[in-house]
């Protein structure tokens, strides 16, 4: 048998990203759970976004959240990223990766927020001469 | 203590979780080379579809840190508008949900191609990459329609800061999604002359990785560009 006709490599201990079991009706099923809170959280996105259910201010975090939860459901149930110990490499490189995209962005906002009021556009500035 | 001489049979599978390569069973002893820590090259690399698939996984993320820097950028210009129109003005969300539902679909029926192919049935698989790129066409066909109703109403990337980043990283979403097309296309006819050969499987692997990171990256499109900058 060559590690390529098995299908779960169950003697490597480690398993690729994406990579479901065998089982038809259990693989099925994942997806449209995956795709079931998928559309439930994407409504509740627009929803909330349309009317005015959440006060003002909170609907950027509010919307935040519910992506953020979304991309996890994605992640679980159509990437296959679990917990298991056969997913360490993948959970882990992942793991990296958001902590470079926290970086990125968190960083560039900061920065460039206080960038921004120390350095205000030509006219406050001339306004601010007067 | 007697525990350690309980462990083998049952617990093989997950005794070392960090093993990168597979070590053989030895029998009973438990102790011996089945439990090697990684880099130690005990018996050998691992199979390749897991490699493969790990080492595209790398490459996604990567991809996705790059997908970060486009959103920083919008992220930071976003109320840089030059007196020109703003996402509240150039939106039409509705047009945004029907984008959002067509990938999403795709991406579900791009899995139940995975498990058609797992399954080994050759029909099913090409009909569910089919429905899948076609789901994606749609998608880009509204897209394209959007760029070129706000190119005609002269709100292109040239007219502010906000315009261009808007643009960039929608339009780099777009790019990936042409070119998962071309790859969908390619793989149809490859699955048909080739049928289900190891390295096809390990491409059909890689390329349901590519469509459900596209839809990843999605979500974060349409929440951060489009909702939060319709002004919500």
């Amino acid at each position: 048998m060559t590690a390529e006709s098995s299908h779960t490599d169950d003697e490597s201990g480690d398993v690729a990203p994406g990579v479901e079991g065998p089982n038809i009706r259990a693989g099925v099923q994942g997806y449209l759970i995956g795709l079931g809170l998928a559309v439930l959280l994407t409504a509740a996105s627009f929803y909330a976004a349309g009317s005015g259910l959440i006060w003002g201010p909170g609907i950027p975090v509010a919307l935040i959240v519910l992506a953020i939860a979304q991309i996890g459901v994605h992640l679980a149930f159509f990437l296959h990223i679990t917990t298991a110990p056969d997913n360490t490499n993948n959970v882990l490189a992942l793991a990296f990766g958001v902590m470079i995209v926290a970086l990125v962005v968190g960083g560039s906002i900061w920065i460039m927020d206080h960038l921004n009021q120390n350095m205000p556009p030509m006219e406050e500035m001339l306004q601010m001469q007067r | 203590m007697s525990g350690s001489q309980a462990i083998p049979a049952t617990h093989a599978r997950d005794a070392d979780p960090y093993k990168l390569g597979r070590a053989p069973y030895h029998g009973a002893a438990g102790h011996g080379h089945g439990g090697e820590p990684t880099g130690h090259g005990a018996g050998g690399p691992a199979p390749k579809r897991v490699i493969v698939g790990f080492g595209f996984w790398i490459f996604l993320l990567s991809d996705i840190v790059m997908f970060s820097a486009f959103f920083a950028a919008h992220a930071v210009l976003a109320d840089s508008t030059a007196g020109g129109p703003s996402g509240k003005d150039l939106f039409d969300l509705t047009h945004v949900a029907l984008e959002t539902a067509l990938l999403l679909a795709s991406s579900f029926t791009c899995g139940m191609a995975a498990v058609a192919t797992e399954a080994r049935s050759q029909l099913w698989t090409q009909v569910f990459l089919l429905v899948t790129g076609l789901l994606g066409l749609g998608f880009l066909i509204l897209e394209v329609q959007e760029f070129a109703h706000m190119i005609g109403i002269d709100a292109g990337p040239g007219r502010s800061a906000f315009l261009s980043s808007f643009f960039a990283v929608v339009g780099c979403h777009g790019l990936h999604v042409t070119a998962g097309l071309l790859w969908l296309g390619t793989m149809m006819a490859q699955i048909f002359v080739k049928g289900f050969r190891p390295p096809i499987l390990r491409r059909l692997l890689c390329f349901n990785l590519f469509w459900h990171a596209l839809d990843i990256i999605w979500v974060a499109l349409f929440t951060i560009v489009y909702l939060i900058g319709a002004g919500a």
